[in-house]
Parts: structure tokens; sequence; C-alpha cells
């Protein structure tokens, strides 16, 4: 699959946002993600599938504040 | 002649002696103040000079303190943010900062949740005082923005927010603040808000603790309605930890951008 995740061209094996989120090493419950402009909540990262050209925000939350 | 008073212009006779001002305007004053600086009542006045009269210990009128803040703000600002209706989803070292700056803007209405006390080692970036250890942090916070200024109104939740109460509490929010401190509960909140109270912007923040450099910080578009503002990098950890510079800068980053969703700019400056 050819994504653009924040801005950058990515090539991912990754069926679906759980499987992307794993790819980059991220924890399920610290991101916020929006597929093609719209946010995804986390109940449905499994079941959201991930196409060719999809663009995706995948904001990465670190504890502070 | 004309001159200011208490930042209304008025019309005086040329030879009006300040005594005669004080006793015309606010008989009660017992501080004067001309061009800035503290003055006694035989101090002349000329075409042009802004006087202030102040009686000490005494709290202004929302009209007064409308008057005297609509006049350090740029024209038509305090206007819009006097309409406006923020919400802050967590009040500790960014919730509170913000909602001090929010306040002294005289944004109309700040609706405020946290579950939280105030402990001692909140005392090192956040917005209370020794006096109010133990207290919960919504009820120091509303004690605390009535002594900037009493009239904005400040409506307190102390609650630990969940994805059954975000939308509620929030519905009627112009722009919303995430504050919190868990990086997992500022997930679940710009999820949740985004979600369930569309159209509304949502500024929230990722990444300030330590020392680091203070322009590691910056306030970015981050989706549709999501702007984010922090290094995105830097978690509260030993050895990083967070201190009241840092957070104090991400906080007014988030202020600046709630201020200038507010007035119908574009948090980044570019053309809307």
């Amino acid at each position: 699959l050819n994504l653009v995740v924040n801005g950058q061209l990515r090539e991912s094996a990754a069926t679906c946002l759980t499987e992307l989120l794993i790819e980059l090493q991220l924890d399920a419950e610290h991101v916020a993600v929006e597929l093609n402009h719209v946010i995804v909540t986390r109940d449905r990262f499994v079941a959201t599938p991930l196409h060719d050209n999809d663009r995706l925000e995948v904001i990465r939350f670190v504890g502070g504040g | 002649m004309r001159i200011h008073v208490n930042e209304k212009s008025v019309e005086i006779a040329d030879d009006s002696s300040l005594a005669a001002i004080r006793a015309k305007f606010k008989p009660t004053a017992d501080l004067l103040i001309v061009n800035g600086f503290p003055v006694n009542e035989r101090h002349p006045l000329v075409a042009g000079d802004r006087v202030v009269l102040i009686s000490r210990g005494t709290i202004p009128t929302e009209a007064e303190l409308e008057t005297l803040l609509v006049a350090r703000h740029t024209p038509g600002v305090h206007a819009r943010v006097k309409q406006a209706r923020v919400g802050i989803a967590g009040v500790g070292g960014l919730g509170s900062a913000i909602a001090v700056a929010l306040t002294r803007l005289g944004v109309g209405k700040l609706i405020v949740a946290d579950f939280d006390v105030v402990e001692p080692s909140n005392l090192n970036r956040q917005q209370y005082f020794v006096d109010q250890l133990g207290m919960p942090k919504v009820a120091a916070l509303a004690e605390n923005l009535r002594r900037i200024n009493p009239y904005v109104s400040v409506i307190p939740h102390a609650v630990r927010l969940t994805r059954e109460n975000i939308p509620g509490l929030f519905a009627e929010v112009d722009v919303m603040v995430e504050a919190f401190d868990a990086a997992a509960q500022k997930a679940l909140l710009v999820e949740c808000f985004l979600t369930q109270v569309p159209g509304r912007p949502l500024v929230a923040a990722s990444g300030m603790a330590g020392f680091g450099p203070s322009n590691t910080i910056l306030t970015r578009r981050a989706g549709n309605n999501l702007y984010l503002v922090g290094d995105e990098v830097t978690a509260a950890a030993p050895g990083s930890g967070l201190m009241a510079p840092r957070v104090g800068i991400a906080a007014h980053h988030q202020a600046n951008c709630v201020l200038r969703l507010l007035l119908g700019e574009d948090p980044l400056g570019d053309p809307t």
C-alpha cells in the first residue's frame, strides 16, 4: 500500500489502522488518527481498512501538562 | 478642553483642577493617576491628559472594569472575546495558566473541568497558592480567576472527564482546549470532542516537559479542527520534569491560538 502519513509517502503492509500503528510503533491509546480528514475513534481502528493513497494524520500524545 | 477620565473622553473647563474632576467623576477616589503617574490633587491638567481615579480596596463595577480593559486591548478585541465561551479540559500546569490568560483577556465564559485537588508538587508550575493545598483545583481556580476579573463567568466541574460526559459538558463552547497531563487522556479528549462536538476547533498540547530550548515549542495545524502545541516529543519522565517555563510557554501558545480563533484569525498566520 502507498499511504501518505503526516505528509510523508509511506509504503506499508498494514491492512487496517491497528496494523499501521504497530508498524509505526505507536500505542493506540496515545494517538488521535485522522483518515482522509475524518477522525477515526479507537474502537474502530481494527475494523478500519486502509487503501492505496489514503491520507493519514497520526497525532502522538506524550505525557505532561 | 478634552481629557480622558477612567478611559472615557470628557469635555472639561480649561481651568478645571484635578480635585474638581475627582468631585465630579469619582468623589471616593483616593488614588489619582495622570498619564500613568500617581499625583496629588493640585496637579495641573492639560488637554489630552489621561486621568485614572481609583478608590483603593473597592472593586470596580463591571462597566468600569470593562472600560479599562477595552482601552488596554486593541479596539474590537474586547467585544468579541466577551461573547466567547471556551472549554478547558484539565486545569493543571497548562489549563490553569490558560484560564488565567483568557480571564485577563475578558473571555465571557470559561467552562473548566478537573477531578484533581491542589497538591504541593503542583506549585512548581500551576497557578495555585500554598493556602489552597487540598482544595479541588476547579474551586481554587474559580477563586483565583474571580480575583483577576469577577465578571468573567467561570463554570467549574469537579468531575473526571469521560467519553460519556465530555460532549454534554462542552456542547456550547466556541473553542475547546485540551490541557490534560496523561497521554491517554489527551488522546481520548481529542478523539471524543472532535467526533461528538463537530465543527468546533480544539487546541491540544503534547511535549513541554524539561528545560529544552524554548523555540522547539510550536503551534501547528494537526487536523481538520485540531491545533497542536508543543515539541511533540518531550514527555514528562525522570530527568525531564514538568517546570513552569516550558509548560507556561506551551500554555500561552494555546491561549494565543484560542484568541486568534475567536477573532477569526488563522492561528498560524496563513490566509484564511
